[in-house]
């Protein structure tokens, strides 16, 4: 285990996260009930997923300066369990939906809603960064071209997940004056979890991340020291 | 020093909120929206369990892994 101070810190505050996220008062409102508390987890998976695409582009970034292989590993691991996270981040929004706003939306509410929508397409580029890097046999061609496109994919990721879904009608807290994640609008009792549960879930998401990278390190060992 | 004082007074300060937290007066709209049954008869501790055995042990796996590859970056040196 190499620097592990950090890794202790993410096992920590996860179990914080699941103890406190769990037991702590939440306040009680309608429609919620107790899955308030998704937001320690739905919500962190978000968080994980924005910083493991923000370390990926700069990886990516740091490639078409240097034309060095082992950032184009960096990049494209960090991409990959970026991708995961927001697979989860995206199931866990489902569930949660589906009990919470078909309460009270039509179904074709539901299929409109931008949230989703901008979601799916930000997923979907991603994949076919996936697809695009599969497709392409050349090592530095490969590495070349999915760096650029992954500039484009991250310039897509904002307006799609934040700022479009805002300017429409949309079911989702955070749309339409409806604040997500305002801080002068969260409950501080909510705080005292949502934050360590941010930062512990988002270690788990590099700690996967550097373990996947340091593999690929190992198996590209004889092209990376040609 | 300093830094540790720091530390073990902020522990101290959320071992003594902790009771606060989890026992404060339950309101009206508690008792409505949230499962306030649960945490009565006991049995939410039951699910605090189980999650905390799914975290605990992926992160075991991850740090196997984590050894794995140490070892295999060791060898491959």
């Amino acid at each position: 285990m190499r620097k592990s101070w950090w890794k202790i810190a993410c096992v920590v505050l996860l179990v914080y996260t699941v103890i406190g996220g769990l037991l702590f008062r939440v306040p009680a409102r309608e429609i919620l009930g107790e899955t308030i508390r998704n937001l320690y987890f739905h919500v962190a998976m978000w968080t994980v997923m924005f910083t493991l695409f923000t370390v990926s582009v700069v990886y990516g970034l740091k490639y078409l300066r240097t034309q060095n292989l082992r950032d184009d590993i960096y990049a494209v691991n960090f991409a990959k369990t970026g991708i995961v996270f927001g697979v989860l981040g995206y199931s866990t929004g489902f569930m949660w939906a589906s009990y919470t706003w078909t309460e009270y939306a039509t179904n074709t509410q539901i299929f409109k809603e931008p949230k989703l929508l901008g979601t799916a397409i930000a997923l979907l580029i991603y994949f076919a960064y996936m697809v695009l890097r599969g497709s392409i046999p050349d090592l530095d061609k490969r590495a070349k071209i999915s760096a650029v496109y992954s500039i484009f994919a991250y310039a897509m990721l904002f307006p799609t997940l934040y700022i479009l879904p805002r300017m429409m009608e949309s079911l989702h807290p955070g749309s339409q004056g409806n604040p997500a994640l305002n801080p002068n609008d969260s409950d501080p009792r909510m705080q005292m979890v949502m934050l360590p549960a941010f930062v512990g879930w988002t270690l788990l998401g590099v700690w996967i991340a550097t373990l996947k990278v340091r593999l690929d390190l190992i198996k590209e060992k004889s092209i990376l020291n040609a | 020093m300093r830094k540790r004082t720091l530390l073990l007074s902020s522990a101290s300060l959320f071992l003594f909120l902790l009771p606060s937290l989890l026992l404060a007066q339950v309101t009206d709209a508690e008792k409505k929206y949230t499962a306030f049954e649960m945490r009565s008869n006991g049995k939410i501790y039951v699910l605090v369990a189980c999650i905390l055995i799914i975290v605990l042990g992926l992160i075991c796996y991850l740090v196997r892994l984590d050894g794995k590859i140490s070892k295999l970056e060791k060898e491959t040196k």
